[in-house]
């Protein structure tokens, strides 16, 4: 364990899921996201809005050090989770699992819809037959599947439906047991009520995770997150309370005509 | 500007070429099949009167006393001729299989831009080289190499042949099964890797699983490849009739045996037939090997 530092300045750090600094993102030469720096809090929904190509996909994908896996993506600057910098932990396989994902077409895994969530916890070498069983209910449970699927686990994952098939995914990236996880427009296929389902869902959640949700419905954000970034052309443009943003004061006019749908 | 009514009758060059297209490629795919049968009933008709007739199928499948030159009692039990196909392609695929998955692995999974490339290139010129080339190979590299190795007095047999075979089927065995892990989505690699899967486990619990088919296939289509190679066998294998009982024994093997007493054996005699009945089953057996691979695919494309 560390000591706090006494002499450290004061500082938020305790309850800071994530900090990020100065960070730039670029394809090959071109930065498509410059300079961000901004603070998760511990057990918030942190949304990020913005319109398409603004570099909010690309953004998560940097925190859990996806980029490595692209040949042309690269990250600079810094990114602290739990208080360490990602880019000097050892293991990067383990900087993962602790954070889940939720892409925005459901990747449903070739396999069962067993298998799919049990993936998480084989992969941390859990064999034991009735831990994997109560990990699947649990995490199906969370994600308001289970009663739908629990007389047909061994049917493949990809026969679900679209909004079913989320909510799997959903499902998975519970099963790791994430400290974070990070949500790219989830309820891009799915329908409005079980939308209402899963956003029920993720209030619940953050009493034990932190949530960051890219999302390109203004309202979603203003139903769910505690505070709200928005990013424009590369930019981080401002983050504040979400209610702030919508009906408080604005730092810059633009975040204002976007959520207002004024925009273009 | 309005558009006539009559537009809706009439039909431009891309109509014409549309029908052309279509009517060419019927023929074409059409000429195939009736070749593959035109094939199938010329050997039939040859084997006929041999396999209802004079043949006897428990002697055919039971007995390894092949002596269809014989003056006074011909016989015809192509059971050693059968197993050292087997025995052949069995050791074949012992080599293939794992040579062909590794490589195509590691050309699909881990090999990246110019290397893969390369290495791509390196695959198809491989699986060019023609078999009588790989069968110079086995009688003058291997066969001096396994006297010396393992201490026997002669180096053709079940051993040398099935590693040669196993070496000339690898190439394609390797092409098809990458376009099978090419075939899986990226999609399903970064949705594991984004779980905190290493390499290997994104390989071993999600590619793999989801190649499956088109792997299978590329076994399959390995085995038949094994089964119809006549002049690298012939050459490698010693050709003597035996039932093999260790690697070293020499086999002869049912392509070989055609393409050896063909030229000798008088057209409509009993001899002749017999080889066209060989080839019959041979005919059956590769067919069956296709077919179970072309379902394998299949699979691939539903699943
Ligand atoms: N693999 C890639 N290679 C090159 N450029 C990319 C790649 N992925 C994204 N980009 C570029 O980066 C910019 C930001 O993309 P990103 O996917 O992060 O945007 P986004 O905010 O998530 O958009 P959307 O709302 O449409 O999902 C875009 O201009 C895009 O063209
Ligand atoms: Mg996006």
């Amino acid at each position: 364990m560390v000591t706090p530092d006494p002499t450290a300045a004061p500082s938020a750090t305790s309850d800071v899921k994530l900090s990020v600094r100065n960070l730039t993102i670029s394809y090959g030469e071109e930065a498509i996201l410059r300079d961000v720096s901004l603070d998760v809090r511990e057990h918030e929904i942190f949304g990020i809005i913005g319109p398409a190509g603004s570099g909010k996909t690309s953004f998560l994908r940097s925190l859990n050090r996806m980029d490595e896996v692209s040949d042309t993506m690269s990250v600079e600057g810094s990114v602290l989770f739990s208080g360490r910098d990602i880019h000097e932990v050892r293991n990067v396989y383990n900087l993962r699992q602790r954070i889940g994902v939720v892409f925005p077409l459901p990747v449903g895994l070739p396999l069962t819809i067993y298998e799919n969530v049990a993936l998480s916890p084989r992969l941390r070498g859990i064999r034991d037959k009735s831990t994997l069983d109560e990990t699947v209910e649990r995490c199906l449970t969370r994600a308001a599947l289970w009663d739908e699927v629990k007389d047909r686990l061994d049917a493949l994952g990809s026969l679900l439906s679209g909004g079913q098939q989320q909510r799997l995914t959903i499902a998975r990236a519970l099963s790791q047991d994430p400290e974070l996880l990070l949500l790219d427009e989830f309820s891009i296929a799915v329908d409005p009520v079980t939308t209402m389902r899963i956003e029920d869902v993720l209030r619940d959640l953050k009493q034990e995770v932190t949530i960051i949700m890219v999302t390109n419905l203004v309202q979603q954000a203003r139903r769910l997150a505690d505070r709200t970034a928005f990013f424009l052309n590369g930019k981080l443009v401002e983050v504040g309370e979400t209610e702030e943003l919508f009906t408080g004061s604005v730092q810059d006019q633009r975040t204002r005509d976007y959520v207002e749908g004024r925009f273009g | 500007m309005r558009r006539s009514v009559g537009d809706l009758d009439r039909r431009g060059r891309a109509w014409y070429v549309d029908k052309a297209v279509a009517g060419l490629v019927f023929i074409g795919g059409i000429s195939a099949i009736v070749f593959i049968i035109g094939i199938f009933v010329f050997i039939t008709r040859e084997g006929w009167t041999f396999v209802f007739g004079t043949l006897d199928f428990g002697e055919f499948f039971t007995s390894i006393e092949w002596r269809p030159t014989s003056e006074n009692d011909p016989t015809y039990g192509a059971l050693a001729l059968i197993a050292g196909t087997a025995s052949v392609t069995g050791l074949a695929m012992l080599v293939a299989v794992p040579f062909s998955l590794g490589a195509a692995i590691f050309i699909a999974e881990f090999a990246t831009g110019r290397t893969r490339e390369a290495l791509k290139v390196l695959v198809e010129l491989l699986a060019a080289i023609p078999s009588v080339v790989w069968g110079f190979i086995g009688l003058a590299i291997m066969n001096p190499l396994i006297i010396d190795l393992f201490d026997v007095p002669i180096g053709l047999g079940v051993l040398n042949s099935g590693i040669i075979l196993g070496l000339m089927a690898a190439p394609i065995m390797t092409t098809i099964a990458e376009d099978a892990l090419k075939a899986v989505p990226d999609g399903y690699r970064e949705a594991a890797e984004a779980m905190g899967a290493t390499k290997w486990q994104v390989i071993r619990q999600v590619v793999l699983p989801a190649g499956k088919n088109g792997l299978m296939a590329a076994v399959l289509l390995g085995v038949g490849r094994g089964f119809g190679e006549t002049m690298a066998v012939l050459m490698a294998s010693g050709h003597s009739i035996n039932l093999p009982t260790s690697p070293f024994d020499s086999v002869r093997a049912l392509t070989a045996t055609i393409a050896a007493e063909l030229g000798d054996a008088p057209r409509g005699m009993e001899h002749y037939q017999a080889l066209f009945t060989l080839g019959i089953f041979l005919f059956i057996v590769t067919f069956c090997i296709n077919l179970a691979a072309d379902i394998a695919v299949r699979g691939v494309r539903k699943g």
